[in-house]
């Protein structure tokens, strides 16, 4: 029975190296002539790196927007569910958190053209006129809201629950020993959770901030609809001309592209897989090292 | 355990119940019943998403006078929807473009439908409005020159000298002009481009294609997009499918020595004006136009995205090929133009266009 | 022994009296301050919560009705229901998760119990680096499989499922790993030193320890799938009628439609929106009921570590 049991486990896991070694299989084979191809073939005549790069960019630069955001939040919205909160009402908080989840993609996408992007437009006038020396904040500042900043906020709402709840998960079991012992010496309720709960949770909060960080590099429609897509690289987050994001390039080109040009969106897909790769195993080094700590 | 039983159970059963359901509706399921019209099957057509709206209305009204057969077209857009013709994976291809001589497109049609022959005739013709807001300007009237300058971002703000010659005695705020243009690759963009490099060489020198050329505009996803983008920004201009334009103000754009809005009728005029292709319509099926964008007529809007049908004249089997004959005949009928007017806000086809059309049509082998 | 110990719902600290004339003032500010922040954060996102669902409420509500509920869009023209769209939804998520929840809490536990080596690694590096992946090319991935075996322009509503599993996968594995982590070891080598087999320890021990978590993370993982547009879009494909049966032909869903009708609405552009907006507050609401029985579920369930 013990055989059959971790024969199955075993199974299930080659199952899933299967389905996922496929998608990778996938990209590559329908990546690669894109990848060898020559600038003059390539959709724009430039060649691959160049058509790539202003793509990886926009991809990071959206997500780190929305990991900024969306981790330091998710953290604490986690901590006052757990200790903050009345304890009848945990439950209740924790669902209207997740309800953030149950939000389909196409409306965080139209709430930000229709809702945020308006609302944002004075913030964005604002920041411009005080903080306009910054990069980040030369503008002009677009006029219906459609930015990148926008965007990775929005995605930062989207990021939220997954962390949040990953979170929520690690600080509620925390151990009430460790806690009660830091009482018993006369800490307050913050330094309780400084020093008990929060070294307890970190490996936790750092995969949650990494399946959060993945959903935020690869989502597609939701910065489809609301990104103005129409510049190159630039650090400037409230203008209308924005570079792409990865995934939503193929979204928006691969409808009617044909031949070489559905390659070329593949390989993007490739070099979005890169991306991935570089940043979870940058989390598992910062787990890793805490390995002791549990 | 105990405690995961009850659990079990009733994933168990809901499992059990979606199977039942799931197994007791597939035999009422789709299409194959004995049908009004006699017509029985099931096909699919894909492509172009600015004739979705025209394919959906067209499918329900066929299926409502057929209920033996189910159709369905998938917006996929138009490269998809030619590829996946080719591949032999659809009945017929909605295309924004006629199939082209690059990367032997047409040749591998040709191929697809051998021994039967390649069918393929504009169905879906639709104006290209010039949308904008600008509260307390109406009628705004522009040239080539100065369209082709503004979405240029050689012209910044609406009261320059350039639109005013054109608009005297109208006030011009000196805001910011915000050009719309989509960020995805379309139909219209390639329609809009196209014109605008034949009528204005000197200005508009980028190449043509469906990925808009010109950096740094407001670039919105989709025809809705662009509408919803303009509306929000004063002072932003797009162009945009007329049947959208919705409550936005429409500019009037010079053609020969008038001011022309976009309509239907007049859309539909610059197709009847135009040539055939020839080198992209190589056998007496194959009816694809080079329109006549320069054209300077009277009762003309030479800003207009044609959208093309593509078919076989032989299909596998002979109830399929009754089926989709009717499908497409209704499609060039005068009714199913009305209905696609009526539904989609396009342009019907001419009668005499629609007697070019038709024979092709009627050379789907049937019975 | 530790007196009359309830199981909490959560770990809770109260307020010590013991030594509270020592808390200096500088650390009651702190406290203060760090508490107010927390509660502060936790109102800043319950913002944009309440401003999304009150917009779909506002504009879905318009567009609900019995025929959306019970009718198909067969035959009809810029009318009709979305019958077929919800059972669509409820029959494409429900095969994902079919496919997606048992290999991949099996595969979490075998990360976490069993693995050693190279498949250990290299199977850790595939889900970390596919947490990413866009949602398109999921359904790209699928379609191109289907393709093999079946010819060109096939469309099947398991399609649809397989390409959300792709994307469900890490996330159910992810989660999973990390709830089965936080089991303590003690447990497992109490259970050990008692002679239990290592099967047993697993599904004895480890696995009820884990269950309210594991039901989080499956949550997590449906929520984020039951709405994605991009990978259904170029696998179900889109159709008028119902169609109940996932194997056979084309299957419309919840969010496809209200893409659809938002992209093409056609001359009756209200009507449509109307339908799209009802579309999305139908998919919410039944994430909606899916949480609230998950955190039933949770309720019952729930164990504290102590």
């Amino acid at each position: 029975m013990g055989r059959v049991f971790s024969g199955t486990a075993l199974a299930a896991a080659l199952a899933v190296l299967c389905l996922l070694g496929g998608v990778a299989v996938f990209l590559l084979s329908e990546g690669l002539p894109a990848l060898t191809a020559g600038a003059s073939e390539l959709p724009g005549g430039k060649s691959f790196v160049d058509y790539a790069a202003p793509l990886a960019f926009g991809t990071v630069l959206a997500a780190a927007i929305a990991a900024l955001v969306a981790v330091p939040l998710a953290v604490a919205v986690a901590l006052f569910i757990t200790h903050v909160a009345p304890p009848r009402l945990a439950l209740t908080l924790g669902y209207l958190v997740d309800l953030l989840a149950a939000i389909p993609s196409i409306v965080y996408g139209l709430w930000g053209i229709f809702v945020l992007g308006p609302a944002a437009v004075p913030a964005m006038e604002w920041l411009q006129a005080r903080l306009g020396f910054l990069p980040f904040f030369e503008g002009p500042a677009s006029a219906t809201g459609r930015t990148m900043l926008v965007a990775g906020l929005v995605l930062a709402v989207m990021i939220l629950p997954i962390v949040s709840a990953v979170a929520r998960e690690a600080f509620a079991q925390a151990p009430r020993r460790l806690q009660e012992g830091a009482q018993a010496l006369g800490a307050t309720r913050w330094e309780t959770i400084r020093m008990s709960v929060l070294p307890f949770g970190r490996s936790s909060v750092i995969s949650g901030a990494m399946l959060g960080l993945g959903r935020a590099l690869g989502e597609t429609m939701a910065v489809t609809i609301i990104l103005s897509v129409s510049g190159a690289v630039s650090f400037n987050l409230i203008s209308q001309a924005n570079p792409s994001t990865i995934a939503a390039n193929i979204a928006l080109d691969f409808p009617e592209s044909s031949g070489l040009a559905i390659n070329a969106l593949i390989a993007t897909g490739l070099v979005l897989f890169a991306i991935t790769m570089a940043t979870n195993m940058a989390a598992r080094a910062i787990i890793g090292r805490q390995a002791g700590a549990r | 355990m105990s405690r995961f039983r009850w659990l079990a159970v009733t994933v168990f059963a809901a499992g059990l119940a979606l199977g039942v359901v799931a197994c007791g509706s597939s035999e009422s399921g789709s299409g194959a019943g004995s049908s009004s019209g006699g017509l029985s099957g099931e096909f699919a057509g894909a492509g172009s998403t600015a004739q979705q709206a025209a394919q959906e209305a067209w499918i329900a009204e066929f299926e409502n006078a057929n209920s033996g057969v189910t159709i369905s077209y998938d917006p996929v857009g138009s490269g998809g929807g030619r590829e996946q013709f080719i591949a032999g994976g659809t009945a017929y291809a909605g295309s924004d473009a006629a199939l082209s001589t690059e990367e032997g497109e047409l040749e591998k049609a040709e191929k697809r439908c051998a021994p039967g022959e390649l069918i393929e005739v504009p169905d879906y013709i639709s104006p290209i409005a010039i949308v904008y807001n600008l509260p307390g300007v109406e009628g705004l009237k522009l040239d080539p020159e100065t369209l082709a300058k503004i979405f240029n971002q050689e012209i910044a703000s609406w009261n320059d000298a350039a639109i005013a010659k054109d608009n005297p005695g109208v006030e011009l705020p000196d805001t910011r002009i915000t050009p719309v243009n989509r960020s995805d690759e379309s139909g219209t963009t390639e329609n809009f481009t196209e014109y605008l490099s034949e009528v204005v060489p000197s200005v508009w020198t980028h190449e043509v294609s469906g990925d808009w050329p010109v950096k740094g505009g407001e670039a919105a996803s989709g025809t809705s997009g662009v509408v919803e983008a303009v509306s929000a920004g004063e002072g932003a201009i797009g162009y945009a499918d007329a049947s959208q334009a919705g409550e936005l103000s429409v500019a009037k754009i010079k053609v020969g020595g008038e001011w022309a809005e976009p309509s239907a009728a007049a859309a539909a005029k610059v197709l009847e004006e135009s040539p055939l292709d020839k080198e992209l319509s190589p056998t007496r099926n194959v009816i694809a136009y080079e329109l006549d964008r320069k054209t300077e007529s009277s009762g003309t809007y030479p800003i207009v995205l044609t959208s093309y049908l593509v078919a076989c004249s032989r299909y596998g089997s002979a109830s399929e090929a009754e089926a989709v004959k009717s499908y497409l005949e209704y499609v060039v009928s005068p009714e199913g133009q009305e209905l696609a007017a009526r539904q989609a806000g396009s342009a019907p086809l001419s009668p005499a266009l629609a007697q070019k059309v038709a024979p092709a049509i009627e050379s789907i082998e049937a019975g | 022994m530790e007196g009359a110990s309830e199981l909490a719902v959560h770990a809770r600290p109260q307020a010590a009296p013991l030594l509270s004339a020592g808390v200096g003032w500088r650390r009651r500010a702190v406290n203060t301050a760090m508490t107010v922040l927390i509660g502060g954060a936790f109102a800043l996102a319950m913002i944009p919560l309440f401003s999304l669902l009150f917009e779909v409420a506002k504009r879905g509500i318009p567009g609900l009705s019995v025929e959306f509920f019970t009718s198909d869009a067969r035959g009809v023209v810029g009318g009709g229901g979305a019958a077929h769209a919800i059972a669509g939804t409820l029959i494409i998520t429900a095969v994902a998760a079919a496919i997606s929840v048992p290999i991949g809490i099996m595969a979490a536990v075998y990360l976490n119990e069993y693995g050693t080596g190279r498949l250990r690694r290299g199977l850790t590096f595939f889900v970390d680096v596919m947490t990413g992946i866009p949602s398109i090319v999921a359904g790209l991935f699928a379609y191109a499989l289907f393709e093999l075996f079946l010819g060109p322009g096939i469309r099947l509503g398991v399609m649809g499922s397989v390409a959300l599993s792709v994307l469900m996968v890490p996330i159910v594995i992810r989660s999973a790993e990390e709830v089965l982590k936080i089991v303590p070891d003690h447990l497992r080598e109490a259970a050990h030193a008692l002679g239990t087999p290592k099967w047993r320890i697993v599904t004895k021990v480890v696995l009820p320890t884990a269950f309210a978590g594991l039901v989080t993370g499956v949550m997590i993982a449906v929520a984020r799938i039951v709405g994605e547009t991009a990978p259904l879009l170029v696998t179900t494909g889109v159709v008028d009628s119902m169609n109940t049966d996932p194997f056979n032909g084309r299957m419309q869903n919840l969010a496809v439609y209200a893409y659809n009708e938002y992209r093409s609405p056609g001359v009756m552009k209200q009507a449509a929106y109307d339908h799209a907006w009802a579309a999305a507050l139908t998919l919410i609401a039944i994430v909606m009921v899916l949480n609230v029985l998950a955190r039933v579920i949770y309720r019952r369930y729930k164990t504290e570590i102590r």
